[in-house]
């Protein structure tokens, strides 16, 4: 297992290289930020000088250069706009989202999972159908339109919950939290909800698909012979072998929670790394963007390998072995 | 045959399925019984409804699939009208089934003791030390070498051989009165089939339990059962003593079955086989459903035989027995 997990992170270090290369190309090829920097009515020599300042007069592959050799140091650069390390300013904002995605990921598994496995067992009640009719709503609408519904729903027309911001936070071994203070939870809940519903829905299906088709299998029938309860025979005989497809799917998902929950947060006014990001792209600010790119890539590269290590947890037959290529 | 000390007794026992094509008779009109220490041999082709009729003792008749009617006493208590609580109870304590393929009877994902474990404790409050050192005996009895290693180990650390065992060893665990075992040697080895057979034979034996073998090899129930009845389309086609049954067969379909055991044919001859196919359980016309292989069918044939008993303990159902030289 060491082999493999030391082998895994060799590759992920390709991967970051790449995307390192990729990333800081792409954003150079996007637009020029000098534009967006300084005063339309500003002279040549103006410009020149803000060019030397952010160092965007030197060749590309200079300025890439520069710009890894600071990046192995931990310095990805300083935002143009806020005059602060970008890595800062990102990880500033990342316990906002990071308690976003978490939340929205509970939900997934502490409502759909349940749902999914109720819809599995009994595919012909009307609940079931329900469910799975919901699901498809889920998986259609789009994020933004139902985060404004929910907003004028729950928070304008009915006045339950807030919709804006993380309410009053607390100092949880010196990341700020929303999650503790009766406030902040409020304010945690619709925009959770909001992000969870697409991972719920596909929670749903995926739980539903795998209970239907464990369900069948000759072990679950003998596990009934032997006279378990249903409860014990779901609880332990189903669930342990339906997680394996569920915890890939979330898994994965995860990573697209956390990067992508740019939508939501610019709904919800949440103070994550989302909205730094949206604002960072309007504004050409490329230390963000790439610096934002580089930790979502790290991000998910770490997922996967929790995901790959917690499948030997689940599945004893799956041993984690250097796999040659 | 039937006994007032049979352990169990299944009489008229009928299962159909309610599809949506229509009403599929897998179990219509079975009866017979087993006592205590006595192993009986259920025999037929695929789809014949053997495996059904298990599952139906057991409670375990899958939707839409449904039990519409006999009845089935075990020590006298009739189970079709036992709560879902009182089955839940007996089974795998005093009734206990072994299915056909050990490769997926045992949960992939928990270990060999969690498996045995909690199959004592959901019948018994016993302690988990007491529960553990049990599976182990159990495991000991069903030969598999140095159990207390095993115990720890996954299904996918088994053989097949060695996974039916545990399966069996599972069923032993509680002492049941009664193994329906479906198949259980189907998918094993022919040196483990015997080892198994061995085993299950002895078991039964000593712990005086009543044992249902369900399978379509004659060769195995020639060696093990004391009775045997034949099924074919959902009924019971003759029935009888296993040496009674296998040297004198009467009804046609037996003598079929029986010469189509390629050792019964002489070599260089093109192998003995019973002429078409299993009818389609779904809506069977009325009368013998063996009619249309039947090399001895007349008229008769499509109203529905009676089961006579042509010799004392060996009942048939058929309008032309073959009783011909050996009446």
């Amino acid at each position: 297992m060491s082999v493999f997990i030391i082998r895994r992170l060799l590759q992920s270090i390709v991967v970051v290289a790449v995307m390192s290369l990729l990333v800081f190309f792409a954003v150079n090829v996007v637009g020029d930020p000098v534009d967006m920097l300084i005063n339309p009515e500003a002279d040549q020599a103006e410009i020149e000088k803000t060019m030397r300042a952010f160092g965007l007069d030197r060749p590309v592959h200079e300025q890439y250069w520069f710009f890894l050799s600071n990046a192995v140091k931990g310095d990805l650069g300083k935002s143009f706009i806020f005059g602060e390390p970008a890595l800062k300013l990102i990880v500033e904002r990342m316990p906002a989202t990071l308690e976003l995605a978490f939340a929205a990921l509970l939900l997934a598994v502490v409502i759909a999972l349940p749902l999914g496995i109720y819809a599995g067992l009994k595919p012909d009640s009307k609940f079931s159908k329900t469910i799975m009719a919901g699901s498809i709503l889920g998986f259609s609408l789009p994020t933004f339109w139902v985060g404004l519904m929910m907003i004028m729903v729950f928070a304008v027309m009915l006045g339950w919950l807030p919709s804006t911001g993380r309410g009053e936070t607390t100092s949880l071994l010196g990341i700020q939290v929303s999650f503790l203070t009766w406030d902040g939870l409020r304010h945690l809940v619709l925009p959770a909800l909001n992000l969870s519903l697409f991972k719920m829905s596909l929670t749903i299906r995926v739980a539903r698909a795998a209970t239907r088709e464990v369900v069948h299998q000759d072990y679950i029938k003998f596990a009934h012979a032997k006279g378990l309860s249903s409860r014990r025979v779901i609880l332990v005989h189903l669930l342990k072998n339906i997680m394996i497809p569920v915890v890939t799917v979330l898994g994965l998902e995860l990573g697209g929670l956390i990067a992508f929950s740019v939508v939501t947060e610019t709904v919800f006014a949440w103070p994550g790394m989302g909205k730094l990001v949206i604002e960072a792209i309007q504004n050409l600010d490329r230390p963000i963007i790439v610096a934002y790119l580089m930790i979502t890539v790290l991000m998910f590269v770490t997922i996967n390998l929790l995901v790959d290590v917690l499948y030997s947890v689940l599945d004893p037959r799956v041993r984690l072995q250097d796999v040659k290529a | 045959m039937t006994s007032a000390r049979s352990t169990l007794q299944v009489e008229g026992l009928e299962t159909y399925f309610f599809t949506k094509a229509g009403v599929v008779k897998a179990v219509d009109g079975v009866s017979f019984a087993v006592g205590r220490g006595e192993v009986m041999g259920l025999v037929g082709e695929s789809g014949c409804g053997k495996s059904v009729t298990g599952f139906s003792i057991m409670g375990l008749v899958d939707p839409p699939g449904r039990i519409v009617g006999g009845q089935v006493l075990f020590n006298g208590e009739n189970l079709l009208t036992a709560s879902e609580e009182h089955m839940r109870a007996l089974r795998g304590s005093r009734i206990a089934m072994i299915f056909q393929d050990p490769m997926m009877t045992l949960n992939p994902v928990l270990r060999i003791d969690t498996q045995m474990i909690e199959t004592i404790r959901a019948h018994e409050r016993i302690d988990h030390a007491s529960a553990r050192q049990r599976a182990r005996d159990a495991l000991g009895q069903v030969g598999i070498p140095s159990p207390d290693e095993r115990l720890r180990a996954y299904p996918h650390q088994f053989s097949g051989g060695m996974r039916q065992r545990v399966a069996i060893a599972i069923a032993l665990l509680n002492k049941p009165d009664l193994i329906i075992a479906d198949e259980p040697t189907t998918a094993l080895d022919v040196t483990i089939q015997g080892q198994i057979l061995y085993e299950a034979q002895k078991l039964c034996r000593e712990l005086g339990m009543a044992l249902i073998w369900i399978t379509h090899d004659l060769a195995v129930v020639a060696g093990l059962a004391d009775k045997i009845c034949v099924m074919y389309a959902g009924k019971i086609v003759e029935q009888g003593l296993v040496d009674d049954v296998l040297d004198h067969p009467v009804h046609p379909y037996t003598v079929g079955l029986i010469g189509s055991v390629p050792s019964h044919n002489p070599r260089g001859q093109p192998l003995a086989q019973i002429p078409g196919m299993t009818p389609s359980l779904l809506n069977l016309p009325p009368g013998c459903a063996f009619r249309t292989r039947c090399s001895r069918a007349s008229g008769i044939c499509e109203q529905e035989p009676r089961l006579s008993e042509p010799r004392s303990g060996h009942k048939v159902r058929c309008f032309h027995p073959c009783l011909e030289g050996h009446a």
